[in-house]
């Protein structure tokens, strides 16, 4: 270990484009076949991680990979260059086979300057490649990044196989001639690590091509970055300093046509396609917020399918948007983040009250208040189901991994549409902008979500006539009738008071106010019948069963697989449907001796079961603004098994993940 | 929907509700108007949507037989947006009062008349919090002594005219709750027009700020103190039209009398002109109730209206992308086969 390559950069041959060199170099270097590898680019916020990641994940999921990606970047849009907190990354696992998580630790660590070097040093694993851009090794961009002493030229290094490539160098010398300005020409560095990165892997280079013509506009910006890239590309074939390149088979998926896609897209699309399996046009009110704003973007560019978008002039206007697009028979859309949601509080409480569909989107960051804008986290499962003033149950969903945001976007409306009810759907930053590959469903075979109008008298008043009751309810689910504007004989009123069941008229009697409170909450209990019962993964026969919902999925399957690799019987419950729970989970719960949740909270999901099902459930906890990983929840469930039996114990934590910046390894379960 | 129409009559358009606001309350005048202007317009009950926010006015959709909703403090104005980019096919109509649409609710308001939504926005204004029972409010004068301002309000109030000018309003106009023509005939014209219409209406409590108004629009006071605006015509006012108005050379607004300065010195109203500035100075002639106040239409103009700039938009893209196709959008970042 600690091997140091050092190359001058004028001692690199450049040649123009990869088809001569692999003519020049008639032995072509060897290849080792891997399994998976974590790769992980990281750089200024101006150096164009997040570029780079995204298009080495398209290049690996067409060539059939299966992968996982971990965007992470600052909430400034710049921060100022070459300082710790400006550090962008993106993680993304590679595999042959079906994975679910971007991966522990990376493998691999591509740096772009000392500030990312000093960001994420600790999450390489030991031994593994630190692929350096050395030219940015400066005096004055090491005292930026907080370095006294240049890591590059002690033994801080010692331990990981090191290569210093003089990106910024190489890149002039590849772009410059081609007529680029010098300065113009340190913009395309980071292309010259993905070709170097490419050639590490054996990606095809003809998509990125492609893209690039796709994506710049500029004839001479894309000249500089085929350029960049391609000198990357053959610097990895013809420096000493990589012996060989690997392989990664594309992985054996089940057959049919993928892509890849990030949850916030997956969302967006899955509203598209609610609104289209409905048959009802959809309304999305929105304001701008991170991390939702890309959903609003995305369903911005639909409006062929009737979509209308209207960016609100605050977040509860936005919700009030979705509300009275709703009332007037659209499926009504809001998107927002924590804090946004906290605004549409008083909104979606009308809603619930009117008894009106309506999708509450709510793409979970780090809070409380602005808190981490741009990490992810799962803490806003209280206010989802208890942020509302007076009795207020409603629905709620959570997503799960990135592809899968759509079927729940699906899932939430359905129950919104059925059940006249506003549904919270939740997601999280980690969901919202991960990627992973997708087998694309066939429209014809998603589900009718359609529902009528109601077009008829149905009530009979005193005197013999007819008339509309808008509170009259259908017995088997407790919905309302759904009377839009336009409907002659239907004209009716709905308000925040208190109406009388059935008439819909103002209503303060305390009887009234006790049957309508009562009929609300029945109505969002009912629909534990129309969803699917819990499931149990793995042991039946097992001590503990791990409770999961949202975004812990992936890591949770990665740890329950690895735990069972090693012959640890455990039990999996992972939960679509947080309220209301399915009806069984009770039952499947107690068959458990322990039962440990582990949640990017301090135990807002253990609460619920621990109240709901009086079951002695813990919660393995980690609010770092990051998911978790599988050794994390590994450990915790070593940790779980070997606890003493808990009668007695009066904690809820199971065990807590503490991150610390300065460990070798992102902390297991401590 | 129904395509004709079926001639209606007040109580058609009166829904089956009793009346809850106080005995006396200016409110009851305000739905008599417009419960008698509905007939009048040759639209239908069922394409008609009444949305209030919070307070007594707001109980207003209640009493009307068309589809309403008295939705949240201050947001009347944001749902009905929805409702009505949503549905350009219906009239939509927003009730607020002063603390509603100008203080809980400001925001919603001058963004649903800067876009132009296609809504009539009616605010009472009787210069109090009534519901709560008597605080004051963002119209209230300075030195109002309220419940929660024992030794007077030192809060500047929102002139409501100019708050909507300033938001750039298409349609502004101001009548008041005890001249049920006048009523009628603004709220014809607001109906009328394509785009936000905003029309203040000087509504008196009489529980908790009874009288704010009578100095001048009390029966007696009217003709010296009520200065009708019409469209190209000038701007006098007294009971033998002798006083008017004139701009002076410093731009300024001047109440003069007629024999002074010459019929063709006064001001002709212009409620058409692209530039507000003539609207926005007449509507701060008057700054207090003691004193000659424009009533009418300030201004009427033509604007794209949000609803059919939303409506246009979706026709471009489906002329442009073709029919929707939900099998082409899941492909659309490129897949590929395994």
């Amino acid at each position: 270990m600690g091997r140091l390559f050092l190359v001058k950069g004028g001692q690199v041959p450049m040649t123009d484009i990869i088809e001569h060199t692999e003519s020049k170099h008639s032995e072509p270097k060897h290849s080792e076949s891997l399994t998976r590898v974590v790769i992980r680019f990281a750089g200024d916020s101006g150096d164009g991680m997040q570029l780079t990641g995204d298009r080495f994940t398209s290049t690996s999921a067409l060539f059939g990979n299966d992968l996982s990606t971990l965007p992470e970047y600052p909430a400034e849009i710049r921060a100022p260059a070459g300082t710790v907190h400006g550090v962008s990354s993106f993680q993304v696992q590679i595999s042959d086979h079906d994975i679910t998580t971007p991966g522990d630790a990376p493998s691999v660590l591509v740096v772009m300057n000392p500030a990312a070097l000093k960001a994420d040093l600790s999450r390489l694993e030991p031994g593994g490649m630190l692929i350096i851009n050395s030219d940015t090794f400066t005096e004055r961009d090491l005292d930026k990044a907080g370095y006294t002493e240049n890591p590059l030229e002690n033994d801080s290094l010692n331990g990981y196989r090191t290569v210093l490539v003089p990106m910024t160098s190489l890149t002039k010398e590849a772009t410059v001639p081609l007529g680029v300005k010098p300065r113009d020409a340190d913009r395309s560095k980071n292309f010259f690590a993905l070709g170097l990165i490419s050639w590490l892997y054996s990606r095809p280079t003809e998509s990125t091509f492609a893209w690039i013509d796709e994506k710049f506009s500029n004839e001479l910006v894309r000249t500089a970055n085929k350029a960049a890239f391609t000198a990357g590309f053959n610097f990895g074939e013809t420096t000493e300093l990589l012996d060989h390149r690997y392989e990664i088979e594309p992985a054996h998926m089940p057959s049919g046509e993928y892509t890849n896609i990030t949850g916030n897209t997956a969302l967006a699309w899955g509203i598209v396609a609610a609104g289209q399996l409905a048959h009802l046009p959809v309304f999305l009110g929105s304001y701008p917020i991170t991390p939702a704003s890309d959903i609003l973007h995305e369903l911005a560019k639909h409006k062929h399918f009737g979509i209308r978008t209207v960016q609100a002039e605050d977040e509860i206007a936005a919700a009030g948007l979705a509300l009275g697009a709703a009332f007037a028979g659209h499926l009504g859309v809001t998107t927002t983040s924590g804090p946004g949601l906290a605004l549409k509080s008083e909104t979606i409480s009308l809603a619930l009250s009117l008894e009106l569909p309506m999708l509450i989107v709510d793409i979970q960051r780090g809070g409380p208040s602005t808190g981490l804008p741009t990490k992810t986290e799962a803490a806003d499962l209280n206010i989802a189901m208890f942020g509302r003033h007076g009795e207020s149950p409603l629905p709620i969903v959570a997503a799960y991994s990135p592809a899968q945001c759509f079927d729940a976007a699906i899932e939430a409306v359905r129950i919104a549409l059925k059940y006249r009810t506003p549904v919270i759907l939740l997601s999280d930053g980690y969901l919202a902008n991960g990627s992973e590959p997708w087998l694309l469903p066939d429209p014809a075979a998603l589900p009718d979500i359609s529902v009528e109008f109601a077009t008829e008298m149905n009530h009979i008043d005193d005197d013999g006539n007819p008339e509309f009751w808008p509170y009259l309810r259908n017995p088997e689910t407790l919905a309302r009738p759904w009377a839009i504007p336009g409907t002659p004989g239907l004209m009716h009123r709905v308000g925040g008071l208190e109406k009388e069941d059935g008439s819909g008229n103002i209503n303060y009697t305390p009887e009234n106010h006790s049957k309508m409170i009562h009929l609300r909450a029945a109505k969002v209990a009912g629909i534990a019948n129309d969803i699917p019962d819990a499931t149990i993964v793995g042991d039946e026969d097992a001590d503990l069963c791990i409770v999961g919902w949202g975004s812990t999925w992936a890591a949770i399957d990665a740890a329950v697989q690895r735990s069972r690799r090693r012959g640890t019987k455990v039990a999996w419950v992972h939960l679509t449907h947080i309220n209301p729970l399915p009806k069984n989970l009770g039952a499947v719960l107690k068959r458990f001796q322990k039962v440990i949740v582990p949640e990017l909270n301090l135990g807002q999901m253990t609460r619920i079961i621990r109240s709901e099902f009086l079951i002695d459930a813990k919660v393995v906890t980690k609010v770092a603004g990051l998911p978790f990983t599988a050794l994390e929840l590994e450990g915790a469930i070593i940790e779980a098994l070997q606890d003493p039996p808990t009668a007695g114990d009066p904690g809820v934590v199971a065990s807590s993940v503490l991150v610390s910046g300065d460990s070798e390894q992102q902390g297991a379960a401590q | 929907m129904s395509d004709t129409i079926t001639i209606t009559t007040k109580k058609d358009w009166t829904s089956d509700q009793e009346v809850r606001w106080c005995p006396g309350c200016g409110d009851y005048g305000i739905l008599q108007a417009v419960q008698m202007l509905m007939p009048e317009l040759g639209i239908a009950r069922e394409n008609t949507v009444f949305v209030s926010g919070i307070g007594c006015s707001s109980r207003f959709p209640y009493y009307m037989n068309t589809y309403g909703m008295h939705s949240i403090h201050g947001r009347a104005p944001a749902i009905a947006t929805g409702i009505a980019v949503a549905r350009p096919d219906l009239d939509v109509w927003v009730v607020t009062g002063d603390g509603d649409g100008l203080s809980i609710g400001g925001n919603h308001l001058i963004h649903a008349l800067r876009r132009n939504v296609n809504l009539t926005i009616l605010m009472f204004n009787n210069r109090i919090y009534g519901l709560t029972k008597g605080q004051y409010s963002p119209t209230s004068e300075v030195g109002k002594v309220t419940k929660s301002t024992p030794m007077g309000s030192i809060d500047p109030p929102f002139n409501p005219l100019a708050v909507a000018l300033g938001a750039e309003a298409s349609f502004v106009a101001r009548t008041h709750d005890l001249d049920r023509k006048h009523m009628m005939e603004v709220f014809r014209q607001a109906h009328a027009h394509r785009g936000a219409s905003f029309v203040e209406i000087l509504q008196n409590c009489n529980v908790f700020n009874d009288g704010a108004f009578t100095d001048i629009t009390g029966r007696e006071s009217r003709p010296e103190m009520l200065i009708d605006l019409k469209h190209g015509e000038p701007v006098r006012f007294g009971k033998d039209n002798q006083h008017g108005v004139v701009m002076g050379p410093d731009g300024q607004l001047r109440i003069v009398e007629v024999a002074d300065v010459g019929d063709d010195a006064l001001l002709i109203h212009d409620a058409h002109r692209a530039d507000p500035s003539l609207a926005f100075a007449l509507a701060r002639l008057s700054t207090d109730d003691h004193s000659p106040t424009p009533f009418g239409v300030f201004r009427s103009v033509e604007r794209p209206d949000y609803g059919s700039g939303v409506a246009q938009q979706l026709l471009a893209s489906s002329a442009k992308k073709g029919p929707s196709d939900l099998k082409a959008l899941l492909r659309s970042n490129g897949s590929w086969q395994v």
